[in-house]
Formats: structure tokens, C-alpha cells, sequence
């Protein structure tokens, strides 16, 4: 189970302005800028749960998964982690946790990948027969089995981003961060990424704690989503209560012959060219029924379709709502 | 064992670029093979500097080179050390169940090293008979605790300079001036450099422990057994220097940067 109470952070970043007359200054004599990076952070995620961590770039989250994985302290606040401060308790702690950070890799370049995996295993310490076994499994699960062969710096991004998350899964690890485990794959590696963290999380009961900036992840993977922004946490909740905070808006596409839409109370035109529109609409101004009638009086209406928002749109429009 | 596992691994990967391997290690042969000339032709001139002699000169030499070359393989994770806070490396050495100091030693290895290693041996495999020494046991224990004292107290200065990469990234060029700067100095018996410098590498930067004073005995200018064994007080350098990386590596994982 893992705990915040409370957590706050504040870097002291040197600032100067640009030029070489302020870089000679600064040499000199330097200029702090205090940036509160996460200010009394609080949450709860039971065992077994998958938690989407969202939120603009510079938002927190990786503060908050350095703080949660032992790398970093903060300046207050509790974290309690399986019974365990993680930064008091780093090696304690880290056996119990596996962490693939999407943009760094853990293997090494030059070596087969089955030659890292052996590595982590003594690093780890994990007995001859449990690693043999859940080496296997993990080997299967991802399709990996001629990949883990070859050196790791001929890969592809999504051979190599499948080994690197069997990596850091060979000690079985209860808690599993992914800090955006999707970045520049293609679509079959991603749909073969999640596919297998949703197993995972179905089969061992391990925690996923997920940072994306791909909703698609979000939807397939996460019952739950904690949204930050300016280090704070502003939403805690369920993917369809997000949906539910708008889910008076619809978006309405319009075949139309006319030359272009007239303009409706609670409707905003997304787009209007050559007779295909978009609109956004808020049904409780505007009901979509009396939209249809307002349009088809004005124009003929070749096609139409209406539907929820798009979670990308969801997200663009929450992080409007908390000026993120 | 672990260790040995990086170490295979380590060697595994260089040994994928022979080429590079192999050029840069005769490299580095090359690179201490010009120092060592320059002075053969040093003392072609002046046969003698404050009384001492080539060959003894070149045990001197050879035992620093040595000790240098090999921390500098061995060590190499904290010679680099600004490199795994830039490549966010440490972060994954921290989220790993094994102490950070082992982690950092077994991070990269240097093996081309071995091309200057290899000229140190084969320099004092020439000075030992040369030398004049009469090589009782107590002189070749001398011998190895010089060696293994530089170790020592080199290890001490390349952890003392990943410690000072914590707080600053701009001016640890003037590290180097303790770490190359050491080698360079430590060329000639040390006294050569004056009375004020011989001070300041004994008790400040102790080189002179595992240098100067162990070669007077080896070469019979003193009787002080003692001499034998003080190149092991190199090891209690690396004590503060430790505890200088502890206390960088502290506001690290409380600064994040």
C-alpha cells in the first residue's frame, strides 16, 4: 500500500538572464528562483490497484515517482510505502519495486539483453529457479524470445522498451512505476505493452503506477487517474466520473450543402469548411435535438453524427478548467 | 560474485570495438612511454636529481604509475561521476538494492588503462635489479604497501571529486589538479619540490605517505621501520573523502539535481 501525507518539494533553481554579460554575473554572484515542484501532496493507492498519474510537462510527476522510489527526500510530508519511508529504507524498499523510466534505458548497450537479465538477477539476488521461471513467463508474455539474444543498441524502441520492462520485473517487484512506458512506439508495441501490464496486473496483483501522456493508455489500462498540475494534485478519481464532469458536451459532425453553419447559443464551431463542420456542444444550453432543428432550418443536412468528448479533449479541456 | 559479473560484462562490451580498444591501450602506452623519456633525457644531462639516482628515481615513477593506472580502471564510475548525475544513471543506481559506492565502482571500467599499467611494470621490472636495492622481504613488502597505498589514496581523490560534482558542475577542472596534478608530481620523490610542498603532500593531499617516505627506506636513506607499513594510512584517507561523496550524495536525494 502506498501513502502521502502531505508531501511537499521546493527546488532552489539558479536563474540568470541570457547573454554573456549576466552569465559573467552570475559566475559571480548567483540568482535563486524558488520553484514549489509539489506542494502538500496527498493520496492513497491500495495494492493491486492501476493508477494513471497525468498532468502537464514540469506538472510533478516525476518529482513524485523519485520521492515514492527512494531517489529523491522531500522537504515535508509522509510517504509510507509497503510499511516503509522509501529514502530511509532505499535498498529495503527498491527490492520490493521495479521502475522503468521510458527515456532511459537500464540494459546494457553492448551485450545481449539475456546477459543484463542475468545481471539484475544477482543484483537483485533472486534464487536460480524463481528467476528461471519468471524469465520464462515474462519472456512469453512479451514475444521476446529471439529479441533478448541480440545487443541491446540494435534494437527497435519497442524490442528494447518490452525488455526493459521485463527487466526491471525479473525480481517480481509488488509495485511497478512506468514513467511513460509508451513513448515513440508504434501502434502494435503499445497495444502489446499494455496488453501485457494489464495482465500482469490481473495474474500477480502487482500495483501499476503509470505517468502518460497518451490517453489511449490511460482508457485501456487505468480505473483510476490522479490528475497534477503546478504540483498540486487537483483530481483524484475514476476515468468515467472524469467523463461524467463533462459529459453535458457533445461533439456533433455536420455534412451540410450550405456554405457555412449559422451561429448557435451553447454551440462552438470547432471547425466549418466546405460543408464538413465540427461542433461543441453544451447540452445544457443547447439540447442536441434542438441543435439538429436550428441547423436543418438553416441548411440541408447531408450526414451527421454525434458523440462524447475524445479523452484527449477531455484532458486539453480539464487542464483548461485548472488553468494548467 | 557479483563484481566479477560486471567485470566480464564490462570487458564483454569494450572488447565489442577491438579496434578502439586495442588504439586507445597502446595509446596510453605511448602517452607515459614520453614521460618516461622525458626523463631518461633528463638524467642523460644531469645523472643525478638531489642525490638521487635514475633507477631509484624510476621505482619512484613505476610504484605511482602504477597505483595510478589501476585505481584509475577500477575506479573509473567515480572519474566519470558527473556523467551518471547528467545521464540521470544514478538514479537508476538508486533504485537498486546494492550499496551506491559498489554500484558506482562497477558502472564503467577502464581497461585500456592497461597500456600505462604495462609500461609501469615493465619500467620497475627494469628498476628492481637497477635500483640497487638489496631486496630483503621487508624491501618488497615496502614495495607492495607503497602500491597498494596509492590505491588507496588515489581512490580517495577520484571519490573526492565525484563528491564535489554534487554541488558544482562548472569548476571540477580544478580537481584535476589534485588527481592528474598527483601523478604528475608524484614522478620524483617528492622532496625534490621543496620543504613547503612536501608538507602539503603529506598532511593534506598524502602522497607523500605512500611515495617519498617508504622510498627512503626502500633505498636505505632510513632505518625507521615504520616506513614499511605508513602507505597503509592511505587507506584512512578514504574515510573523509567518503564522507564528503555521503554528504553530496545526502543533498543530491534531497535536491534532485
Amino acid at each position: 500500500m502506498i501513502e502521502l501525507k502531505g508531501i511537499s518539494k521546493t527546488f532552489r533553481v539558479a536563474k540568470r538572464e541570457a547573454g554573456l554579460g549576466n552569465a559573467l554575473r552570475s559566475f559571480f554572484k548567483r540568482e535563486y528562483e524558488e520553484v514549489k515542484a509539489l506542494q502538500d501532496i496527498s493520496f492513497r493507492i491500495d495494492e493491486g490497484e492501476m493508477v494513471g498519474y497525468i498532468g502537464p510537462n514540469g506538472a510533478g510527476k516525476s518529482s513524485t515517482i523519485k520521492i515514492m522510489s527512494g531517489v529523491m527526500s522531500p522537504d515535508s510530508g509522509e510517504c509510507i510505502i509497503n510499511g516503509r519511508v522509501p529514502w530511509k529504507e532505499r535498498t529495503a524498499h527498491v527490492q520490493q519495486i521495479g521502475v522503468v523510466f521510458g527515456q532511459r534505458s537500464q540494459l546494457w548497450w553492448d551485450v545481449p539483453v539475456a546477459d543484463s537479465f542475468q545481471l539484475i538477477r544477482d543484483i537483485y539476488r533472486v534464487p536460480e529457479e524463481e528467476y528461471r521461471k519468471t524469465e520464462k513467463q515474462l519472456i512469453d508474455m512479451l514475444d521476446i524470445g529471439e529479441v533478448v539474444k541480440t545487443p541491446a543498441r540494435q534494437l527497435s524502441l519497442g524490442q528494447r522498451m518490452r525488455c526493459e520492462i521485463a527487466a526491471s520485473l525479473l525480481h517480481r517487484p509488488k509495485i511497478l512505476f512506468l514513467d511513460e512506458p509508451t513513448i515513440g512506439l508504434d501502434a502494435v508495441s503499445k497495444i502489446a505493452v499494455r496488453d501485457f501490464i494489464k495482465e500482469l496486473n490481473r495474474t500477480r496483483g502487482t500495483t501499476v503506477i503509470l505517468t502518460t501522456h497518451d490517453m489511449q493508455d490511460i482508457e485501456a489500462l487505468t480505473q483510476r487517474i490522479l490528475l497534477i498540475g503546478k504540483g498540486k494534485i487537483l483530481l483524484d478519481g475514476t476515468l468515467e466520473e472524469l467523463k461524467a464532469r463533462r459529459s453535458h458536451y457533445r461533439t456533433v459532425t455536420v455534412d451540410h450543402s450550405g456554405a457555412c453553419l449559422p451561429h448557435l447559443e451553447g454551440a462552438e464551431i470547432l471547425q466549418d469548411l466546405g460543408g464538413h463542420a465540427q461542433l461543441r456542444l453544451d447540452t445544457d444550453i443547447l439540447p442536441v435535438a434542438r441543435a439538429i432543428a436550428m441547423i436543418s432550418a438553416a441548411t440541408e443536412i447531408k450526414d451527421f453524427s454525434v458523440e462524447g468528448e475524445s479523452i484527449d479533449d477531455l484532458v486539453v479541456s480539464l487542464y483548461k478548467e485548472f488553468e494548467i | 560474485m557479483l563484481y566479477k559479473r560486471y567485470l566480464s560484462m564490462l570487458l564483454k562490451s569494450q572488447l565489442q570495438y577491438k579496434a578502439s580498444f586495442v588504439m586507445t591501450a597502446i595509446g596510453q602506452f605511448l602517452v607515459s612511454f614520453t614521460t618516461f623519456l622525458s626523463m631518461y633525457f633528463m638524467f642523460d644531462r644531469f645523472s643525478q636529481v638531489e642525490g638521487f639516482t635514475f633507477s631509484e628515481v624510476l621505482l619512484c615513477f613505476s610504484v605511482v604509475l602504477m597505483a595510478f593506472s589501476f585505481t584509475e580502471c577500477f575506479a573509473r564510475g567515480f572519474d566519470v561521476f558527473p556523467r551518471l548525475i547528467r545521464t540521470g544513471e544514478l538514479d537508476r543506481i538508486l533504485v537498486r538494492p546494492r550499496s551506491v559506492v559498489f554500484q558506482v565502482l562497477t558502472s564503467t571500467m577502464e581497461f585500456t588503462r592497461f597500456g600505462r599499467f604495462l609500461q609501469a611494470v615493465l619500467v620497475l621490472c627494469y628498476a628492481i635489479p637497477a635500483s640497487g636495492v638489496n631486496w630483503t622481504g621487508d624491501k618488497i613488502i615496502t614495495l607492495i604497501a607503497m602500491f597498494l597505498g596509492g590505491c588507496a589514496v588515489f581512490a580517495g581523490l577520484f571519490i573526492l571529486y565525484a563528491g564535489f560534482s554534487f554541488f558544482t558542475i562548472d569548476g571540477l577542472e580544478f580537481m584535476n589538479i589534485f588527481t592528474d596534478g598527483s601523478r604528475e608530481f608524484g614522478k620524483y620523490p617528492l622532496v625534490i619540490y621543496g620543504e613547503g610542498v612536501l608538507k602539503l603532500l603529506t598532511y593534506v593531499i598524502p602522497i607523500a605517505l605512500f611515495q617519498y617516505y617508504p622510498f627512503l627506506y626502500l633505498i636505505g636513506r632510513t632505518e625507521n621501520r615504520w616506513m614499511m607499513v605508513l602507505p597503509l594510512v592511505g587507506f584512512v584517507f578514504l574515510l573523509p573523502c567518503y564522507g564528503f561523496f555521503r554528504l553530496g550524495l545526502s543533498r543530491y536525494q534531497s535536491t534532485g539535481s
